[in-house]
């Protein structure tokens, strides 16, 4: 807990740090991080003419769906990812300055929420194509985002400790986060599922949930009461337990590396 | 004021051989059969630093002396706050800076400049604290118009011009060292030498770890010596280096 609050004393370092990062992607490129936001972009026209015409959905439905979910989801599995690197990564300045831990896993959010804004970019461009309207709806994704860092953070300080023991569960966490990108609605619309099997796939996986919160509102919609909720209760126990993992095996970290 | 106590501090290394290291191995041990605990889960602890217990007060200029492997980044390191020892406890009453690895932190592609600030807020300096001293920082390190260079274009001198006039804004109360630093040609060694010596001066608590006697001599007046992790002896510093250097002349020589 002193560790947490002692990393958001150091808040300008975080800036500094996860500016740094984005910086040395600007480097010698004209383009720096664009370069990801574009062929984000293509992937997204790509994966919208294919599945669109696949599944027989309306392009002016499907593809803001596509863009949305698929930016969204960059953010939270590079985030998930790097979670589970960010102390193995800092290995350097955790074992030569006394730097609150907690500071990297904020370097690594910062940078990775950079990278989103670039992402972003998108999404007017598809709206405009597709002659989607925007509501001012949109304005509570802002909440909805504030409540997926809070629990990406949590997960990613779980992720980061537990892969600085056992190195090789960042690769496990590779792979789950890829069957998860399947299991998700984004690539698909919900309503194609029948629905016996809908319960499963929406309401049992937490990823929906916690994409839901963000992409409903930048798509005009309000989230459902139980994507709130679950998304409120699942930052309550993870940060929980973060808590209590994190405060038992802090101290031993900077030994792991 | 500054204060530091260690209390038979302990500091034990798991050494996690591969098949520590994976969660695929420690799953299938369980599916295999019930021998944890049997071989204490077949770790290998290595103990860095034993059972220490000392104190420094104020006024202390302490040399850290021992072999390669005695120990004595360990210690550096559990007085810096980077490990916290596994057993016993260490009391540390005042801010600690370190000249150890000076260079952390820099990116070869920013220029020298921005690496200022990086430097700076690694830490724990404000963006205004070293705002304040930029001009004096590379005034120091002359290095000109190259400050806005990349660092990858320094030669290996004013790499080290930079990073020293950075690191030696700070005045800790608690200064930790390994080696003196010596850094550029022969009229910025002399520059060098005094601005290191003057925040030497300024800190209430220094630890040198070194190999040279005559610098130990020189700056310290306690010593400590580490032997496979534990002190091996401690007190005035000529008593403690005519000890450890006795026991080897070719050291004492040199």
């Amino acid at each position: 807990m002193s560790d947490i609050a002692a990393a958001v004393r150091r808040l300008p370092l975080v800036g500094v740090l996860g500016w740094q990062d984005i910086r040395q992607r600007y480097r010698r490129s004209a383009l720096g991080p664009l370069w990801l936001t574009i062929s984000m972009g293509v992937m997204i026209g790509t994966i919208g003419i294919v599945f669109g015409t696949l599944f027989r959905s309306p392009m002016g439905e499907f593809l803001p769906w596509l863009a949305s979910g698929i930016i969204l989801w960059g953010f939270l599995s590079s985030v998930v990812n790097e979670g589970c690197t960010s102390f193995i990564a800092s290995d350097a300045i955790i074992k030569q300055l006394p730097i609150p831990l907690f500071v990297h896993v904020l370097r690594m959010m910062w940078r990775n929420t950079i990278i989103l804004g670039h992402n972003l970019v998108i999404l007017p461009i598809v709206f405009i194509a597709t002659g989607k309207a925007i509501s001012p709806v949109i304005l509570v994704s802002v909440v909805g985002f504030a409540l997926l860092v809070v629990n990406l953070l949590w997960v990613a300080v779980l992720l980061g400790a537990a892969c600085a023991r056992f190195r090789d569960l960042a690769q496990i966490v590779a792979s789950v986060l890829l069957v998860a990108f399947y299991l998700t609605p984004i690539m698909w619309l919900p309503r194609s599922l029948p629905a016996n099997v809908s319960a499963y796939l929406l309401d049992f996986n937490p990823a929906y949930h916690l994409l839901e919160i963000v992409r409903a509102p930048l798509l005009g919609q309000l989230p459902s009461a139980m994507n709130w909720g679950v998304s409120v209760g699942l930052a309550i126990v993870g940060w929980t337990l973060t808590l209590f993992v994190y405060g038992r095996y802090k101290r031993r970290i900077a030994y792991w590396l | 004021m500054a204060f530091i106590e260690f209390e038979n501090a302990t500091v034990d290394f798991a050494i996690y051989n591969a098949t520590g290291r994976s969660l695929k191995k420690n799953l299938l041990r369980v599916a295999t059969g019930g021998q944890i605990g049997a071989d204490e889960r077949g770790r290998v602890v290595v103990r860095a630093l034993e059972n220490l217990t000392f104190s420094l007060n104020k006024g202390d200029r302490v040399g850290l002396l021992g072999h390669n492997g005695a120990g004595k980044s360990t210690l550096l390191r559990v007085l810096g706050g980077v490990y916290e020892p596994s057993g016993g406890r260490v009391r540390i009453d005042g801010n600690v800076g370190s000249l150890i690895d000076i260079s952390l932190g820099i990116d070869h592609e920013a220029s020298g400049r921005e690496n200022i600030y990086t430097r700076g807020a690694l830490l724990g300096m404000t963006r205004a604290r070293v705002k304040e001293h930029i001009d004096e920082i590379i005034e120091f390190s002359e290095l000109g118009d190259f400050i806005d260079m990349p660092v990858r274009t320094y030669s290996t001198g004013m790499h080290m011009r930079l990073v020293f006039a950075v690191s030696t804004i700070l005045r800790p109360e608690i200064l930790l060292m390994d080696e003196w630093l010596s850094v550029g040609d022969e009229a910025f060694r002399h520059r060098a030498e005094a601005r290191l010596s003057s925040m030497v001066e300024a800190t209430h608590i220094l630890v040198l770890a070194s190999h040279s006697r005559q610098l130990i001599e020189n700056t310290c007046n306690r010593a400590i010596w580490l032997e496979h992790g534990k002190i091996r002896m401690m007190g005035d510093v000529h008593s403690v280096t005519d000890a450890y250097f006795g026991a080897v002349p070719t050291a004492a020589a040199a």
